[in-house]
């Protein structure tokens, strides 16, 4: 039986989608099957973020209506052994789809798959009600600004109210150099005020526009500061203990040489 | 030296500080649920209360309902957290 994952942020831009990519394909690098779930109905992205933007042919609209099989609307990703993607309708509404036949769907994916991970909308309306509504787990996407904890704040609430307990943190687009000067909260401000447990912690990192670019998640990029990040991250996802990297080293003369000689920041 | 340095930058709050500030604020407007008349109403409640047993400053009494971690750290639960002056004890308590 698969484990159903939605990620979520409440505010939009904060890196819902980047870190399901990323997580997803991490996942199915290290063996599991997995789908990634587009609920963004509407406003999809997760097609282009995975580079599978040309072999959309059904959506997840057309599976809950009936119009398909569920089969014949996962589209394989044929450079990860195990990955598939559900994109969401673009023609169509967020009350295209109910929470009841999110349920279904999240049982029906649960019997196939190791993993299900819920690309879910900004906002808290109808959208985000589908997307948690058949999750076992919740990652809650945050950046260090005020008004995206906030809302984190909010979602974190949200979820409580809907029995889905003990959601997980990621802190994306963390600038240690600002943390430093005291321009940007630091990991434990955050923690501090959102107070569930930290899973991830994800650097600023061009790459991660790079790989956007192309539709290559960054998690597979062995040079990517975020991509280690997320590593990490999906080794903790299937209940592994691997210790915070370091974001504090510079990505400098420093540290190529630690890497020459062995050291590499986990 | 570094701590003379300190000392002349210290005057301007770093803006990190402030985001934490008002972050702070937000989050307890945010959390707490319930209209401010509930909240009033559980206020006058709980000094009818404890006036029975101390006197104490209504003035600056603040009852807040915010969220806090559970005592195994596992879940976050509502709190409420209220700071109540007490002027004196009334000798009826003893």
């Amino acid at each position: 039986m698969g484990e159903v994952i939605v990620i979520t942020s409440g505010k939009g831009g904060v890196g819902k989608t980047t870190t399901t990519a990323n997580i997803g394909t991490g996942l199915a690098v290290l063996g599991k099957k997995v789908v990634l779930v587009d609920t963004d109905i509407g406003l999809r992205n997760l097609d282009v973020v995975m580079g599978l933007e040309n072999r959309i042919v059904y959506d997840l609209v057309d599976v809950v209506e009936g119009t398909c099989r569920l089969k014949q609307a996962l589209i394989k990703d044929k450079r990860y052994e195990g990955l598939y993607l559900l994109p969401a309708a673009q023609t169509r509404d967020k009350n295209a789809v109910t929470p009841k036949q999110m349920i279904w769907l999240c049982n029906e994916l649960r019997e196939e798959f190791d993993y299900i991970l819920i690309d879910c909308p900004a906002g808290i309306e109808q959208g985000f009600k589908n997307a948690i509504a058949g999750a076992d787990r919740a990652i809650v996407v945050t950046t260090p600004e005020v008004s995206a904890v906030r809302d984190a704040d909010r979602i974190i609430g949200l979820l409580e109210a809907q029995e889905i307990r003990n959601p997980r943190l990621i802190i994306n687009r963390v600038r240690p150099d600002m943390v430093k000067r005291g321009d940007m909260m630091s990991i434990e401000d955050i923690v501090d005020i959102l107070a569930i447990k930290l899973i991830g912690v994800v650097p600023d990192d061009e790459n991660i526009i790079i790989s956007t670019n192309r539709g290559e998640p960054a998690v597979t990029d062995n040079k990517s500061l975020a991509g280690q990040a997320y590593r990490n991250i999906t080794r903790r996802v299937m209940g592994e203990d691997v210790p915070l990297m370091d974001l504090n080293v510079p990505a400098g003369l420093l540290s190529k040489m630690k890497k020459l000689f062995g050291f590499k920041s986990a | 030296m570094l701590e003379l340095f300190k000392l002349l930058t210290k005057k301007k709050e770093s803006s990190k500080d402030v985001a934490k500030e008002r972050l702070k604020l937000v989050l307890i407007h945010d959390r707490s649920n319930v209209s401010p008349q509930f909240l009033e109403m559980v206020k006058s409640e709980i000094i009818k209360v404890i006036q029975n047993y101390m006197e104490i400053d209504e003035e600056s009494l603040d009852i807040q309902l915010t969220r806090t971690s559970s005592d195994d750290g596992e879940r976050i639960v509502p709190a409420l957290v209220a700071n109540i002056p007490i002027k004196s004890m009334k000798n009826a308590g003893r």
